[in-house]
C-alpha cells in the first residue's frame, strides 16, 4: 500500500494513511494524553511492526492566543503572560521579552540589574536541565526516582525564587530597564550555599544514570540528528550543540554581561539522545561556574533605570528582535511598535516548537518505544509550542 | 563488568533511602496540612484593599481612580465610582470587585497604584465547590486593615507607611506655606 497525505491539501486532516489499512501498516495516535508527551501533544505514528515509517505531530491543544492578547494590552501587561510560555523557565522568558522592549525603546540597564538577570537565568537553567533529565528517565520507565531527586533540587531553587519575587514559578520579576525588587545579602548568601551544594546533586544524578546499562542502549544511537539537518531545521540550544555545532547565543550575541564571564560551551559528537542527555549535565556544571562568577562580581548600585516609566510606555515606531539563550534554545521576541501603548505586532520565536520540526526525521526507522525517548530528549514544553 | 552501572545507581538510591531516616537534609517533605512550612514574607497571591485606622469606609485609601482596572492584564478588576445625589464623584469606590478565579497574582495592580491602596494577600486555602460566587470578591471581602498588611509584609508595610507620612507632611507644609502667603494679601 502507498503512504500519502490523503491526496488532500496539507493540514486539512490529521490522518496519515489513505483509506483502509490492509493490516501491514498500523496507524497509532500517541497522545494527547499520553504521559510521555509532556503535556497535550499528539503524534500520529504509522507503524510497520514496531518500526516507525511515518510520523506526524499534531499540536494546538494548549493554544491560548498569547500573541494576540499581547497586541491588545500594554507592554507592561505582557510580562506576566510571558511567564506562562515555558512555565518552567519564567525568568528567561521575562528576560527575552524585556530585552526586546529595551532594544525597541533604546533603554539602558544598570549593571547590577544585568548581574541579577544572569544569576536568576542560570538558576533557571539549572532547574530546567535537572528536571529534563528526570523526565527523560521517567519516560524510559525509571518511575519516579531520578525525577524526584531532580524535583527535590528544583524545590530549593523555587524556594529562592519565592523569597525573591513572591511566586515560585510565575515570577513576573523583570521590568524594562531592570528588575522589580532588589536582592538582599541574605538571599545572595542562600544562592552561594545552593551553588556549593549543587555539584553533589549532579554527581548523584550522574552516578545514578550515566553508566546505567539499561539507560545506555535506550539512548545511545537512538534518534540521531545530523549536524546538517539540525542547522537546516533551525534547531537551537542543547539539541543543536549535541549534534556538534558550537552555537550558543550567550557567546554569539554576548547580551547582558555574559562577555565578561568565563564559561565553556559543551559540544556533543554523535547527536543521539545520549549526547543530548549528557549536554544537559555538562551545561549544569557550566551554569554553576557562571553563577559563582556572577555572585563574586555583582556590584552595588541601582537595580532599575528610574527614567523608564512603568505605565503608558510608548516606544517610538520601529521594530526590534531580542533573543536570548533560554534553557531550551533561542527564545526571541519580535516586536513592531507603531507608537501606541500596545505593540502592533508581537511574535514569539519559541525554541520548543522549532526544535520539534525534525522530529519525524529523528524517529523514522526507530522503534515505537524510542519515539518516547527522542521526544523526551528534545525538551519541549507545550505552553511554548502552542502559545 | 556488566551491571556495575545499575549497582552504582542502586547505591545512590540506598544512600537516599537510608539517609532519610537520620538526615534532615534528605527528608524534604512535610505532612501538610498537619505540618506547615512558614510562609515567605514576599509571598503573594491575590490583592486586597488597605484601610487606615479602625473605620474600613472612612480610612479606605482607594479613590476609585481605576488605574489598576485599566492596567490589569487579566482584566479581573471592576470598579465603579461612588457619586453623591448631584452626580459629583465622591472619590470612593461604590463597587470594587476582583474575580480571583481570573486573577493571576501578577501584582501589577500593586505596582501601578499611586495611593498604595491595593496590596497582595497571602490567603491560599480558598478552595470551594461553588464555581462563581465565593471567588468573586466584593468590596467588603477585600477591605482589610493596615495592621493586617503589617502582619503579612512587615518591612514593605513600614516603608509604605513612612512614604505616605512623608507625603502627608509635605502636603501639610505646602498648605501652611500657601496659607502664610495668602495671609498678608488678605490682611
Amino acid at each position: 500500500m502507498t503512504l500519502s497525505l490523503q491526496g488532500q491539501p496539507l493540514g486539512t486532516s490529521t490522518r496519515l494513511l489513505d483509506g483502509e489499512a490492509d493490516g501491514s501498516i498500523l496507524e497509532v495516535s500517541m497522545g494527547p494524553h499520553h504521559p510521555s508527551t509532556h503535556g497535550v501533544f499528539r503524534m500520529n505514528v504509522a507503524l510497520d511492526g514496531e518500526t516507525v515509517v511515518k510520523l506526524k505531530p499534531v499540536f494546538g491543544y494548549l493554544h491560548r492566543n498569547h500573541e494576540k492578547i499581547a497586541e491588545s494590552i500594554s507592554y507592561l501587561g505582557s510580562i506576566p503572560y510571558s511567564d506562562r510560555l515555558d512555565y518552567f523557565c519564567s525568568m528567561t522568558n521575562n528576560w527575552a521579552y524585556v530585552l526586546s522592549v529595551e532594544k525597541l525603546g533604546g533603554f539602558a540597564v544598570p549593571e547590577r540589574a544585568e548581574y541579577i538577570r544572569v544569576i536568576v537565568a542560570e538558576m533557571t537553567r539549572l532547574l530546567n536541565h535537572g528536571c529534563l533529565i528526570g523526565f527523560l528517565a521517567q519516560d524510559l520507565g525509571a518511575m519516579g526516582t531520578p525525577l524526584m531527586y531532580a524535583f527535590r533540587q528544583r524545590e530549593k531553587i523555587l524556594d529562592l525564587f519565592e523569597a525573591l519575587t513572591g511566586a515560585r514559578m510565575m515570577c513576573n520579576y523583570m521590568r524594562f530597564g531592570g528588575v522589580r525588587v532588589d536582592l538582599s545579602p541574605e538571599w545572595l548568601q542562600a544562592v552561594r550555599k545552593l551553588v556549593d551544594e549543587y555539584p553533589a546533586f549532579i554527581d548523584e544524578l550522574e552516578a545514578l544514570l550515566s553508566e546505567n546499562e539499561i539507560l545506555k542502549p535506550r539512548l545511545q544511537e537512538v534518534g540521531v540528528l545530523s549536524r546538517e539537518l539540525a542547522v537546516q531545521a533551525g534547531v537551537t540550544g542543547p539539541g543543536l550543540r549535541a549534534s556538534g555545532v558550537p552555537y550558543d547565543i550567550r557567546k554569539v550575541d554576548g547580551y547582558g554581561v555574559y562577555p565578561r564571564l568565563q564559561f565553556r560551551v559543551p559540544i556533543g559528537e554523535h547527536g543521539d539522545c545520549y549526547d543530548r542527555y549528557m549536554i544537559r549535565l555538562l551545561e549544569m556544571r557550566e551554569s554553576l561556574v557562571l553563577l559563582k562568577q556572577a555572585l563574586d562580581q555583582i556590584p552595588a548600585g541601582p537595580f532599575t533605570n528610574p527614567q523608564i516609566k512603568l505605565r503608558n510606555l510608548r516606544p517610538k515606531a520601529g521594530e526590534a528582535y531580542g533573543r536570548i539563550e533560554a534553557p531550551k534554545g533561542e527564545l526571541g521576541f519580535y516586536l513592531i511598535s507603531d507608537g501606541k501603548g500596545e505593540p502592533y505586532r508581537y511574535r514569539v520565536r519559541p525554541p520548543s516548537l522549532i526544535n520539534l520540526t525534525p522530529l519525524e526525521d529523528m524517529c523514522l526507522g526507530q522503534n515505537i518505544a524510542d519515539v518516547v525517548a527522542i521526544l523526551g530528549s528534545i525538551d519541549i514544553v507545550l505552553g511554548e509550542v502552542d502559545r | 563488568m556488566l551491571g556495575t552501572g545499575i549497582v552504582n545507581g542502586m547505591v545512590q538510591t540506598a544512600k537516599n533511602f537510608l539517609g532519610s531516616f537520620h538526615d534532615a537534609e534528605r527528608m524534604v517533605t512535610v505532612q501538610y496540612p498537619e505540618q506547615r512550612l512558614p510562609i515567605k514574607e514576599n509571598y503573594r497571591n491575590f490583592p486586597f484593599l488597605v484601610h487606615d485606622g479602625n473605620d474600613p469606609d472612612a480610612g479606605l485609601r482607594c479613590v476609585a481612580c481605576k488605574t489598576c482596572e485599566t492596567e490589569c492584564p487579566a482584566e479581573c478588576i471592576f470598579i465603579e465610582m461612588l457619586r453623591d445625589p448631584a452626580g459629583k464623584p465622591a472619590k470612593r469606590p461604590k463597587v470594587f470587585d476582583i474575580d480571583i478565579s481570573v486573577c493571576m497574582g501578577c501584582q501589577i495592580c500593586v505596582e501601578v497604584c499611586p495611593f498604595d491602596a491595593i496590596k497582595m494577600d497571602q490567603i491560599f486555602e480558598i478552595a470551594t465547590t461553588d464555581r462563581f460566587n465565593p471567588l468573586l470578591l466584593k468590596k467588603e471581602d477585600l477591605i482589610k486593615s493596615n495592621d493586617y498588611y503589617h502582619s503579612l509584609h512587615p518591612i514593605e508595610a513600614s516603608e509604605v507607611d513612612a512614604r505616605l507620612e512623608a507625603d502627608r507632611q509635605k502636603k501639610l507644609a505646602a498648605a501652611a506655606a500657601k496659607a502664610k502667603a495668602a495671609t498678608p494679601a488678605a490682611g
